[in-house]
């Protein structure tokens, strides 16, 4: 995998202790970005969109999320947690809000502040920037960074869609920073730790879209988070009841479920969730078969956020938790944050989102031609059975992986029989093959 | 100079499969790193034409030719024909049956939205014979 540069972060990480080289990660990989070689799932960095459903397959948790340590916010005088809303929404009934943000309070963080506070000001934004733009037409939402990664890498024409505004994360962040320093705190001293649903988030947030610096100072992976919580509240003894207050801690709006977003805006528009529904509308928008959408809120995971791969509860109990708790865009007007309104609305935009293709087999279209034709002349000769033990997840890619010389031909178990018996090779050559590919240990005879 | 050659057969009357010769082509145009935008107007006439042959005609078949300067397609039918092409060329102008225009086709824009997005269109029609339909994008 020479050839591939590593030029984007990723946050999806492969522990080669624990890989078992099973393949599931690789057949569930949406954009064909894994390989299995040694024995262990390997990731094509540029084709890589973190969208995590490798992480969600693996049956040996051999696939990770990188995360700070926890005690990098101890680096900070200001360490500020902003939390999801799904976050919450994992807790049973009994645990308040105003517990859940006292107990990550306790384990060292100096406020908590809920990321979709921004939410109300960015649909108002999202509204006037779609009707100061009426030729981009379906106006895709950059909420979801998985999302938008998928667009740069399979549907670079739809690049010019994406909406170029900041997801509520740099916007909630943007808030925090400006209260904070007008409040005199020292911008060294102000830490803001996202408290993370997913690899896609991590990664967009160490290497931006269409941003040049990131707004936040640190990642905890939700998991982490809701682990310590979770035991803290199990074990602490009976609390006083919880008054019910309303604070920048204490809402929910929804915004980061399916159609949270969407509702809220004017014309007609589409909620899809999930990355492979998400791929099937977005080949038909392309094609224009899709016409007069206005906006596409558009979700890798199942049920959006609910369904990030960091979160511990089930996706649709959250989802039911949080919309039953869900207070109107009214009650949000209330809040600190519309004092920032102006300063916000200024620093809200983005910059243009560059399409970076993946499906091109060369930079040069003669190549490109050339390879083109020599992936569909292998492609004849192969199985067609996608049997994936050449350690590519399909037939076709294993024929695009031969004509850019990332895979042999000898690999395929198919024309490997076929050469045994014509005696183009011995068994253990083509033995030798396999343990290329799946590793050594898979050969060892466990019936002695 | 290189050229590449692609066929698809369309089958009349089948919505379900209208599009898939559009999303196999434009796949081959991406894997030739040919320009976003251009591979958008490439497919968005292709696709048009494609659902015309499914809607209107008895079946047909796609050529689609490329050399590094060119995409050409030759989108050709077994019939009945177009009986007036300038009309056909009209916007608004349809001949769809309630059925079609209920799947949401049909609407009178789409040799007009072809010929937007192409740098050459040729419309060769003899009723009860066929048609022919020419389009070549630059590179």
């Amino acid at each position: 995998m020479a050839k591939d540069n590593k030029q984007f972060y990723h946050a999806l990480k492969v522990s080669y202790d624990s890989c078992i080289g099973c393949s599931h990660c690789m057949i569930s990989c949406p954009t064909e970005a894994i390989r299995i070689r040694e024995g262990k799932a390997i990731i094509y960095e540029n084709k890589c969109v973190d969208c995590g459903e490798c992480l969600k397959v693996c049956p040996v948790y051999a696939i990770y999320i990188e995360e700070d340590d926890f005690n990098k916010i101890n680096n900070y005088k200001h360490r500020i947690a902003l939390v999801p809303e799904v976050f919450f929404g994992q807790f049973p009934a009994e645990m308040s809000k105003k517990q859940i943000s006292d107990a990550i309070l306790a384990f060292g963080f100096t406020e908590v502040v809920e990321v979709e506070i921004s939410a109300p000001i960015l649909a108002a934004q999202i509204n006037n920037y779609a009707a100061a733009n009426p030729d981009v037409k379906p106006l895709i939402s950059s909420f979801c960074p998985a999302i938008v990664r998928l667009i740069q890498v399979k549907f670079p024409a739809l690049t010019q869609n994406i909406m170029l505004l900041k997801p509520p994360i740099d916007i909630t962040s943007l808030y925090v920073r400006k209260k904070m320093s007008e409040e005199g705190v020292q911008p060294e001293d102000i830490g803001v730790f996202y408290i993370s649903t997913c690899a896609a988030k991590i990664a967009a947030i160490k290497s931006p879209v269409g941003e040049d610096i990131s707004l936040i100072n640190g990642i905890i992976n939700m998991d982490t988070l809701f682990n310590k919580v979770f035991k803290y509240l199990k074990n602490e003894k009976s609390q006083e009841p919880e008054e019910v207050y309303k604070s920048i801690n204490d809402t929910f709006s929804g915004w980061s479920l399916t159609s949270g977003e969407s509702s809220h805006i004017k014309g007609r528009s589409l909620a899809i969730d999930g990355i492979h529904n998400t791929i099937e509308i977005l080949e038909k928008v392309e094609n224009e078969e899709i016409k007069n959408i206005d906006f596409l809120e558009l979700r890798a995971c199942d049920e959006s956020c609910a369904g990030g791969v960091l979160l511990t509860a089930n996706r649709f109990l959250v989802a039911e938790t949080i919309n039953n708790s869900k207070v109107s865009l009214q009650e949000y007007q209330t809040l600190d944050i519309n004092h920032y309104k102006d300063y916000i609305t200024e620093r809200m935009t983005i910059q243009k989102v560059k399409p970076r293709s993946m499906m091109k087999l060369d930079e040069n279209m003669e190549i490109a031609m050339m390879k083109l034709k020599k992936a569909s002349k292998i492609l004849q000769s192969l199985s067609l059975t996608d049997c994936t033990a050449c350690g590519a997840p399909n037939c076709q890619a294993f024929a695009n992986d031969i004509a850019q010389g990332n895979a042999e031909i000898n690999q395929c178990f198919f024309i490997q029989r076929n050469k045994e018996i014509s005696g183009e090779i011995t068994v253990e050559e083509s033995v030798n093959e396999l343990k290329k590919i799946w590793g050594t240990r898979k050969f060892i005879n466990k019936r002695k | 100079m290189k050229k590449l050659f692609f066929e698809y057969s369309v089958e009349a009357g089948n919505f379900t499969k209208a599009g898939d010769a559009s999303s196999n082509f434009k796949k081959v145009l991406k894997q030739l790193n040919v320009d976003p935008q251009v591979i958008k107007r490439i497919v968005v006439a292709l696709y048009e034409g494609e659902v015309n042959i499914v809607a209107h005609s008895v079946g047909g078949n796609i050529f689609c030719n490329i050399d590094p300067k060119s995409v050409n397609l030759i989108l050709k039918d077994d019939g009945p024909g177009i009986p007036d092409i300038n009309k056909a060329m009209q916007v608004g102008f349809s001949t769809a049956s309630a059925k079609v225009r209920e799947m949401g086709f049909g609407a009178g824009m789409g040799l007009v939205n072809m010929k937007n997005n192409v740098d050459f269109l040729k419309i060769e029609s003899e009723m009860g014979k066929g048609t022919k339909v020419e389009l070549t994008v630059n590179l």
